[in-house]
């Protein structure tokens, strides 16, 4: 029990840390460079003591469940040896976990304005509704296919720069040839994707599958699934722009 | 009471980004590998203190952060602040003028970043991985000083009215030719680095700031230029994570020949 608290009370020290340069940061400007009170003051400090919990919490949480969970089914299923399996694993949770992502249906309801003022839909809700929910189904989608192409380098041991200048090169060319009011909202939504819990879980999949391959190096070929997942939706989310 | 419903409804916000998650683990698990969990009761509680976490994380920011980030984005744009002092809002705009939207761009990228949980979980696989040769906080300074300057320039760009795909593409160029200069183990790190930036903290406050810009400086319009700020926060943090690494490789080069030269 004296061992839990002192751990929690480390991660907590270390939020408080975290979080101290951003509260620098607001201070300064609020306070000389727009010579303004803090509105709230009440109000705020007990807002930061709760994001300082929270990353607590969430780093403990993820050294206990994500990260060992994770790298536990990367073993399995290099053990299992059923390529299909793991990429249809691979798959899901690419897809599952940017479906639902709330950043990206902000992003999508964006975008569905964007088309309707630049008069590519009828400024409709229904047609805005059902543009926002393709743009959501194509960039989980892209996610997910991501996700099975990093995978397949880690088994394959392909080099990441190869498949990520090719991924550049299919960015450059969508771009000359994609409407252009698509071209701002596709170019973000590859940073939007990937959520505060799918990070850890696919970077521990990935580390977990290089370190459980011979003649696979953790370093070099553990990361690189996150870096497929924030470029494939651009391709992707020019090609729907595209469609219309 | 008010407090405590919003705090539910942050939970079952979070909880609905975790089920999918969950049903797809133990899903495989329990039909594909077909063993049980080690640790099952461990890796639950994980599970739950990641969803408490996340839940008091996020209220905590909307309660304190977002608001005030937001504002301030909305102050330091607008043109009244910007052209304190002068008679009238000129017609034709100094980038120049701008100064103090880019020092605050570059300051809530950097410190936005530092908080970024993502980023953290990111930072503490790879100081495990490779052995302590990359350290948490190594990286998430490489990667913060890499959002600062990305979306100060960002900035710079809605300010100006530049087309968002030439600042991109120069980027690509430059990340190419450093990729075969730098160290090899740090490449797939740094490519991923990219992408776990731009998360829970730093897109609201990012898009907030973008969005103000674009609605107030004159001839943008928000629909068209306000987007573009994430792009270059994805981008940058590659750049300077490989800059970070070819630093700390040379700084060791130059200590061998040093040492040699004894």
């Amino acid at each position: 029990m004296k061992a839990q608290f002192s751990i929690f009370l480390r991660y907590f020290l270390s939020s408080a840390r975290d979080l101290a340069s951003i509260i620098a940061v607001i201070a300064f400007f609020q306070l000389i460079v727009l010579q303004q009170p803090i509105p709230n003051v009440g109000e705020i400090l007990g807002g930061v003591l709760l994001v300082m919990l929270g990353l607590t919490f969430f780093i403990r949480g993820l050294e206990m469940g994500l990260f060992p969970i994770g790298e536990s089914m990367a073993y399995a299923f290099a053990r299992k040896g059923s390529v299909f399996w793991l990429l249809l694993f691979a798959f899901s949770l690419g897809f599952g976990t940017t479906v639902a992502e709330p950043a990206l249906i902000a992003v999508a309801q964006e975008a569905a304005s964007v088309a309707a003022v630049g008069g590519v839909i009828e400024e409709t809700e229904m047609a805005m509704s059902r543009y926002a929910a393709g743009l959501r189904y194509t960039v989980a989608i892209s996610v997910g296919f991501a996700i099975v192409l990093g995978v397949l380098r880690i088994l394959k041991g392909w080099p990441i720069h190869y498949l990520i200048i090719a991924g550049y090169m299919g960015v450059v060319l969508m771009t000359t040839i994609a409407p252009k009011e698509i071209i701002g909202i596709a170019y973000d939504s590859g940073g939007v994707t990937t959520s505060t819990i799918t990070v850890p879980l696919v970077t521990a999949l990935g580390v977990g599958l290089a370190s459980s391959i011979k003649g696979r190096n953790p370093m070099t070929d553990g990361f690189g699934l996150i870096a497929f997942a924030s470029l494939t939706p651009m391709i992707f989310v020019m090609a729907y722009g595209m469609m219309f | 009471m008010e407090f405590l419903t919003v705090l539910a409804s942050d939970f079952i916000s979070t909880l609905k980004d975790v089920v999918p998650i969950a049903v797809i683990i133990f899903g495989f698990q329990l039909l594909v590998i077909r063993k049980a969990i080690t640790n099952l009761k461990k890796v639950l509680i994980g599970f739950f203190y990641v969803l408490v976490g996340l839940t008091l994380f996020l209220q905590g920011l909307e309660q304190a952060l977002f608001p005030l980030g937001k504002l301030m984005a909305a102050q330091l744009t607008d043109p009244a602040f910007i052209y304190n002092g002068m008679a009238s809002v000129p017609t034709i705009i100094h980038w120049q003028d701008y100064m103090w939207v880019y020092i605050f761009a570059a300051a809530i990228g950097f410190s936005t970043t530092i908080a970024e949980p993502s980023l953290l979980a990111v930072a503490i696989k790879a100081e495990e991985v490779s052995g302590g040769a990359i350290s948490v906080w190594g990286l998430r300074i490489a990667v913060a000083l890499g959002v600062a300057a990305g979306i100060a320039l960002g900035t710079f760009r809605i300010i100006t009215g530049t087309p968002l795909q030439y600042y991109i593409m120069v980027g690509y160029v430059v990340v190419i030719i450093q990729t075969f200069y730098a160290p090899k183990m740090i490449i797939a790190l740094a490519y991923d680095s990219g992408g776990v930036t731009t998360s829970t903290v730093t897109v609201p406050l990012v898009a907030a700031l973008g969005l103000g810009l674009a609605s107030t400086v004159p001839g943008r319009s928000p629909l068209l230029d306000g987007f573009g700020l994430i792009a270059f926060a994805s981008l940058f943090p590659i750049m300077s994570v490989m800059a970070y690494a070819q630093l700390s490789e040379w700084r060791v080069l130059k200590k061998q020949i040093k040492s040699e030269d004894r």
